[in-house]
């Protein structure tokens, strides 16, 4: 057999093997990846299987069932990557200027940052509401299926390295202080301010499998849509749609839309460039 | 002469950076009007411009011009462009993907990325081209075409502006064809003019 044939074989099997895997992690830690865009998932997978030194999908599915130890080291490969703080500045220069002067107008706030990673997004949320003058009647709810990348986000803790990148996107998104207002820099590693942490919560929740659990003003949700297939996505918009408040605002990532979602008429397109989007009022 | 190509070829990917829009200059205004096959471009560019790559080739093309939009259905007789500061693979359908996954090769859009998705979902239906680059991006991607059957080409090292990448991707293995981007830019125009 030339080697041709040999690698369509192994593909075939891999598409075969790959569904099975997902089954199994559902089946045995309750995390629902079969609703994932495939394309991505094969390759975080083939990512994971040379760490893990697997040959096969097969071999890390015997793995991840048998010891469960290693499923938070899976977990890591499979979940939402990092992002950086005021990632695209020109978001955060919008929510500036056309959401946070309706935010002003509610006596209190509630915002969900859904799939929030190692943080990064919440704290930018909750630096640009200090500047505002909006955080002090505001609870951020930031939430991953990743409990370890939880704890990371919850420690606020990052390092030095990025800060003069995060400066720049901080500064570029009409920025009203010097971030190094909010962060104390020690070994390495920029450690943020404990008062802004005070206005977020950071919880376990799944957008495949996991209900509404609070009524918000703001969903910011970005860069987690592109890798769900579109009934996963639907559901996902679907339970932003019933957490937000009438004419509550919908924030998503720079190459994301709600073009394919039957959820389209509920929202109202505000800062098209920007991806903001209001939730209609009969909606 | 040019090589001709195998008939089966039902998707095109190309990957380069440095000297990248001239040498697409050349190659991407000789595909035909009815050249009915999608082409995937990955170029590398500072990631934070927005990306102006699709208008500029929509003037100079006789095919459909757009910047990949995630969820897009593939179409033929199409050349999308990866968009700044995102991977594009391909998915089922096939359609597109774009994902915010970390850098590969210090890249995003990465070549090898789009290769190996695209080598995964067309397996031997594939044309992969590497042309001129001052990175290791896209040999790994390259090979991955190898190993499922596709075909590969790469620009002459000789002739790159920059011969990091053509290099980077034959010391990987040997390619089917390196050719000139005027051969290339002739090899596609007659794979164009078969009917498909």
């Amino acid at each position: 057999m030339d080697a041709e044939v040999d690698a369509t074989r192994q593909a075939a099997s891999a598409d075969i093997e790959l569904p099975l895997l997902l089954d199994a992690l559902y089946l045995k830690y309750h995390y629902d990846f079969r609703g994932y865009a495939l394309a991505s998932l094969r390759r975080r997978l083939r990512s994971a299987m040379t760490r893990f030194g697997c040959r096969t999908l097969s071999q890390l599915q015997d793995r991840v069932l048998h010891e469960p130890a290693s499923f938070p080291a899976l977990l890591d490969f499979l979940t939402v990557p990092v992002s950086d703080l005021f990632r695209d500045p020109s978001y955060f220069k919008a929510i500036r200027e056309r959401v946070v002067p309706l935010l002003r107008t509610y006596p209190s706030l509630k915002i969900w940052v859904a799939g929030c990673s190692t943080g990064e997004e919440a704290y930018s949320l909750a630096i640009l509401l200090r500047e505002e003058g909006l955080l002090s009647r505001t609870l951020i709810y930031a939430t991953d299926i990743n409990p370890q990348t939880l704890q990371k986000a919850e420690a606020g803790v990052y390092d030095i390295d990025r800060v003069a990148g995060f400066t720049e996107n901080h500064r570029r998104s009409g920025a009203r202080s010097s971030l190094s207002d909010f962060y104390t820099a020690k070994y390495q590693r920029a450690v943020f301010d404990k008062s802004l942490r005070r206005h977020i919560v950071f919880s376990d929740h799944s957008l495949a499998t996991d209900s509404v659990f609070a009524e918000v003003q703001f969903v910011s949700c970005r860069n987690v849509l592109i890798y769900f297939r579109r009934e996963l996505q639907d559901r996902a918009l679907g339970l932003f749609k019933d957490s937000l408040c009438r004419r509550g605002f919908l924030g998503l990532g720079a190459r994301e839309s709600l073009r394919f979602s039957t959820h389209a008429a509920a929202f109202t397109e505000m800062v098209r460039d920007d991806r903001l989007y209001q939730r209609r009022d009969d909606a | 002469m040019t090589p001709a190509l195998p008939s089966r070829i039902e998707a095109v990917v190309i990957g380069t950076s440095a000297g990248g829009i001239d040498a697409l200059s050349v190659v991407l205004p000789a595909l035909p009007a009815g050249f009915g096959r999608p082409v995937f471009v990955v170029i590398h560019l500072p990631r934070e411009r927005p990306s102006l790559l699709a208008s500029i080739f929509r003037s100079k093309c006789a095919v459909a011009v757009r910047e990949a939009q995630d969820k897009d259905p593939v179409e033929a007789g199409t050349i999308y462009f990866a968009p700044p500061d995102y991977h594009l693979l391909i998915d089922e359908g096939p359609s597109l993907a774009l994902s915010d996954d970390e850098l590969v090769n210090f890249s995003r859009p990465s070549i090898d990325v789009l290769f190996e998705s695209a080598a995964d979902y067309y397996g031997d239906r594939l044309l992969g081209i590497v042309m001129t680059g001052a990175s290791h991006d896209g040999a790994a991607g390259l090979d991955a075409v190898r190993r499922a059957g596709g075909t590969t080409v790469v620009q002459a090292p000789d002739e790159a502006q920059s011969a990091v990448m053509v290099r980077a991707a034959l010391e990987r293995g040997p390619a089917d064809h390196v050719l000139t981007l005027a051969q290339i830019a002739d090899m596609l125009k007659r794979l164009g003019g078969e009917a498909r």
